[in-house]
């Protein structure tokens, strides 16, 4: 089983590490996304530091439903992701590999970028610690959701729109947790419950959403 | 009959299509006779309220499509899983044909709040704990509802939409306190909805009697909706072309 989660694993980081521009395109989108903020609210650094933690937060959440629309479709129209899930392996390894791809090849760059970000957006050091702590946390969850979203609209004529109707109200506790971890950071509370929440949610996806996304997996190759 | 109710007999089909078509008429009655009653004593019986004045009348259609909006969702995905489970296949048609009905529920009670947020607090719109959650639940539906519509082999769009319709099941209390504790956070909104002054008996009299003709609504919309669910699903076999050829000669 390891050597299935370490072979799909280390085969879709090697996918996108011939693909580099199309692993970029989720961190570009997340940064023009972000800047569009001030042009649209005005530059008033107040007003921006006071909404930056939830503009980098959806924002990601954005960048993630789109980057994990991808995610299965290419192994579907090649066949692969047939022959994976006829491996006598269960098939919840193969999503939680995926999942574990997307994030490090998605996720990650985001939770660097997030301060850089942060920065322009007038946020101190704190928060910006805090920003990058509570994506840390959350953004695994979004990958995770996103993959159970991506196995249920595998295949579908308007499968990306359709992904974000399913996966984003699933997604807002994440949201609420690490967007408020931030808030509560800048006013100068203790981060710590949120931490948590975010903690227990990220546990409680990753129990639950791999399970999910086999079956889901199963019900559309079926 | 021999051996009492079998209800089991109804999760064929065909069975079910004529006794949905033998209750409806009866729940549209009683759907129009509660309904009448309901607004009666909400309209004419209930006295006007000493602080809302008539605007909370309202909460005669308000609470009742609060509440089946929240339970429609805990039986579609009931159905759904059930059908799913078992391969019922009626069960599945079942979850298909209420999720319009709680949708439009969901979206009345938000409509009907909005009405009564105007004249009461003066907003149609505070981002309470309980409106958020209201909303996110018609997100909710309408995911279901796009999924399913989206997939056109009825099969994977049952499982999927199970698979769907559970997931957001459990996800629905995560969701509701996550909102929650936001909102006691963010203290945006100091209207309390929590704390209901005692309420006239006639005021709760007339909500319960709505209540009952939502529930028939619920039950008289969903059975039409799942007999032309089954029309669709079953048209090649063969109860339903001697149906259609009975309908034609006649």
């Amino acid at each position: 089983m390891r050597a299935l989660f370490l072979a799909v694993l280390l085969r879709d980081l090697r996918l996108a590490a011939r693909r580099r521009i199309d692993a970029l395109l989720p961190l570009v989108f997340f940064v023009v996304a972000i800047s569009l903020f001030p042009l649209g609210v005005g530059p008033e650094p107040q007003t921006l530091r006071h909404i930056a933690p939830g503009v980098v937060w959806v924002c990601a959440l954005l960048a993630t439903m789109l980057s994990v629309q991808h995610l299965y479709a290419g192994d579907q129209a090649d066949g692969s992701l047939e022959q994976l899930l006829l491996a006598p392996q269960p098939a919840v390894i193969v999503a939680a590999a995926k999942c574990v791809a997307h994030w490090l090849v998605n996720g990650w760059p985001l939770i660097v970028a997030a301060p850089l970000v942060g920065l322009l957006f007038d946020l101190s050091g704190p928060a910006l610690q805090s920003l990058v702590l509570s994506l840390l946390l959350g953004t695994p969850v979004l990958s995770l959701l996103g993959g159970l979203g991506a196995a249920l609209t595998l295949g579908l004529r308007s499968g990306g729109m359709l992904l974000i109707l399913i996966v984003l109200p699933l997604a807002m506790p994440a949201l609420i947790f690490g967007a408020g971890a931030v808030v509560a950071v800048d006013a100068g509370e203790s981060a710590a419950g949120h931490y948590s929440l975010l903690g227990a949610l990220l546990i409680a996806t990753a129990l639950g959403a791999p399970l999910a996304t086999a079956a889901a997996l199963r019900i559309s190759t079926e | 009959m021999t051996s009492g109710l079998r209800l089991f007999n109804f999760a064929a089909p065909s069975r079910f299509y004529a006794l949905a078509g033998t209750l409806t008429p009866w729940f549209w009655l009683l759907t129009v006779g509660f309904a009448i009653a309901g607004l009666y004593v909400g309209f004419i019986v209930a006295p006007v309220d000493a602080t809302q004045g008539n605007a909370y009348r309202i909460i005669f259609l308000h609470v009742p499509a609060a509440w089946m909006s929240m339970l429609l969702y805990m039986v579609m995905a009931f159905w759904a899983a059930i059908g799913w489970a078992f391969r019922a296949r009626m069960a599945s048609m079942m979850a298909r044909a209420i999720a319009p009905t709680g949708a439009m529920f969901t979206f009345l009670a938000l409509w009907t709040g909005a009405l009564w947020g105007k004249p009461s607090w003066g907003t149609w719109w505070v981002w309470d704990a309980r409106l958020t959650s209201e909303l996110i639940l018609l997100f909710l539906y309408l995911g279901y509802i796009a999924l399913v519509e989206a997939i056109d082999d009825p099969r994977r769009a049952d499982q999927a939409g199970a698979l769907l319709a559970v997931v957001g099941a459990v996800n629905v209390p995560i969701i509701y306190f996550s909102v929650r504790w936001w909102n006691t956070l963010h203290q945006g909104a100091t209207i309390s909805m929590t704390a209901a002054p005692k309420m006239a008996s006639t005021m709760l009299l007339s909500m319960l009697l709505m209540t009952i003709a939502c529930w028939a609504y619920a039950f008289a919309v969903v059975f039409k909706r799942a007999r032309a669910i089954i029309i669709e699903r079953e048209q090649h076999t063969a109860w339903v072309s001697e149906m259609a050829h009975a309908a034609k000669g006649a």
